[in-house]
C-alpha cells in the first residue's frame, strides 16, 4: 500500500471495558426462536429491506452454542416454557434476551390456561420490545438499546 | 325435536330421510343451517349410522373433517359431540350430532371407519374428557401426559388455568 511507513505508530486510550464491550456489542449472533408471527417481523428485520446485519446484529445461528442474543419472538406456551430455558441455559456467556412483542413479554391478550404471561418468569431479559408485533424498525431500536445496555456493563468486575 | 333459533328443519333432506328410513328407533331429527345439514342421532347407534354412512354407495362418506364437542353445562346430556363428514367422490355434507351425558361421559370410537379419527377423538378426549371406547391409543394429545388440572375446555374450567401456567418446577433454585 502507498501509505505504509508514511506515519508514526499510533495509539488510542480506553479502558478494557470500553474496547471488550465494543466488541461484544458489534458482533451479537442472534439465536432464531420464533414462536408466533412476531418471528416474521423478525425475518423482516433480517432480510435486505431493513437489513439487521447494518448494526452487527445479523448473523443469525439455529444453535444456541454458537449465538449470545435470544430474541423470543412470540406467545409462550407453557409446554414450550422448558425448551426456552434448556437453550438459554445452553447459551455460552455472555449470553442477552430481547423478548419481542407483547406476547412474549406479558402474555398479551391469551389469559389463558396455557400461555405463559411473560417469558420473564423463567428467564432473565435485558430488553422489551413492545408492539403486536413489533414492525422490524421497533426490533432494530430494541437492538440498538441492547448495544447502549452492553456499553454500560463491567467486563473484569463482578457486577452486583 | 325442536329446531333452535336461527336454524331450518332438515326432515326433507335426502341423505337424512336415508338415514330415519335405516336407524328410525335412532334417528332424532335433521336441522339445516345456513344450508349445513345435521342429523341428530342417539348416541348408542353411532357406530352402525357412521357406517351405514361410510359404506352407503349414495352417501359415500369417506371424509372424516372433524370432530368436535360442546358443553352445555345447564343441559341434561350435558356434552355434544359433532362429526363433520364430507363426501369427496359425491361433493355433499353432513353433520352428525349426539349428546351424552356427565355421568356416562363415553362412546364408541369410530377409529374402525375412519382412521383419521383417532387424532380427533384423543383431542376431544383432552380438551372435554370425554373418553372413547375401544379407541387404539386414548391420552392426550396437546397437554402433556401427567396434566393435573382436568379438562380445559369444560365451561366450569377457570380461563386462566389452576395455575400450571405459572409453576415451573424445570428452573434449578
Amino acid at each position: 500500500m502507498g501509505l505504509t511507513g508514511k506515519f508514526e505508530a499510533n495509539y488510542i486510550t480506553l479502558t478494557v471495558d470500553n474496547a471488550v464491550n465494543w466488541a461484544r456489542k458489534g458482533s451479537l449472533w442472534p439465536l432464531t426462536f420464533g414462536l408466533a408471527c412476531c418471528a416474521i417481523e423478525m425475518m423482516a428485520a433480517v432480510a435486505s429491506r431493513y437489513d439487521i446485519d447494518r448494526f452487527g446484529a445479523g448473523i443469525f445461528r439455529g444453535s444456541p452454542r454458537q449465538s449470545d442474543l435470544m430474541i423470543v419472538a412470540g406467545t409462550v406456551c407453557r409446554r414450550m416454557a422448558p425448551v426456552i430455558r434448556t437453550v438459554y441455559d445452553q447459551m455460552p456467556e455472555p449470553k442477552y434476551v430481547i423478548s419481542m412483542g407483547s406476547c412474549a413479554t406479558s402474555g398479551n391478550i391469551y389469559n389463558s390456561y396455557a400461555v405463559v404471561q411473560g417469558v420473564d418468569r423463567f428467564i432473565p431479559v435485558d430488553i422489551y420490545v413492545p408492539g403486536c408485533p413489533p414492525t422490524p424498525e421497533a426490533l432494530m431500536e430494541g437492538v440498538l438499546r441492547l448495544q447502549d445496555q452492553i456499553m454500560t456493563r463491567k467486563v473484569f468486575v463482578k457486577e452486583a | 325435536m325442536k329446531i333452535p333459533i336461527g336454524m331450518e328443519d332438515g326432515q326433507d333432506n335426502p341423505i337424512a330421510q336415508k338415514v330415519k328410513a335405516a336407524y328410525p328407533d335412532h334417528y332424532i331429527g335433521a336441522t339445516l343451517f345456513r344450508g349445513d345439514l345435521a342429523i341428530h342421532i342417539e348416541k348408542s347407534a353411532i357406530l352402525p349410522i357412521c357406517r351405514f354412512l361410510h359404506d352407503d354407495p349414495d352417501l359415500d362418506f369417506d371424509y372424516l373433517i372433524h370432530i368436535t364437542s360442546i358443553d352445555n353445562p345447564d343441559a341434561a346430556a350435558r356434552f355434544e359431540i359433532v362429526y363433520e363428514l364430507f363426501s369427496i367422490r359425491k361433493k355433499h355434507q353432513a353433520r352428525i350430532k349426539t349428546r351424552i351425558s356427565e355421568a356416562e361421559c363415553v362412546i364408541e370410537s369410530v377409529t374402525s371407519i375412519w382412521k383419521g379419527a383417532e387424532f380427533l377423538e384423543r383431542e376431544v378426549y383432552d380438551m372435554m374428557g370425554i373418553r372413547f371406547n375401544n379407541h387404539p391409543n386414548l391420552k392426550r394429545i396437546l397437554l402433556p401426559d401427567e396434566y393435573p388440572e382436568g379438562y380445559p375446555l369444560r365451561k366450569d374450567f377457570p380461563v386462566e388455568g389452576r395455575g400450571w401456567r405459572d409453576t415451573f418446577e424445570f428452573i434449578e433454585p
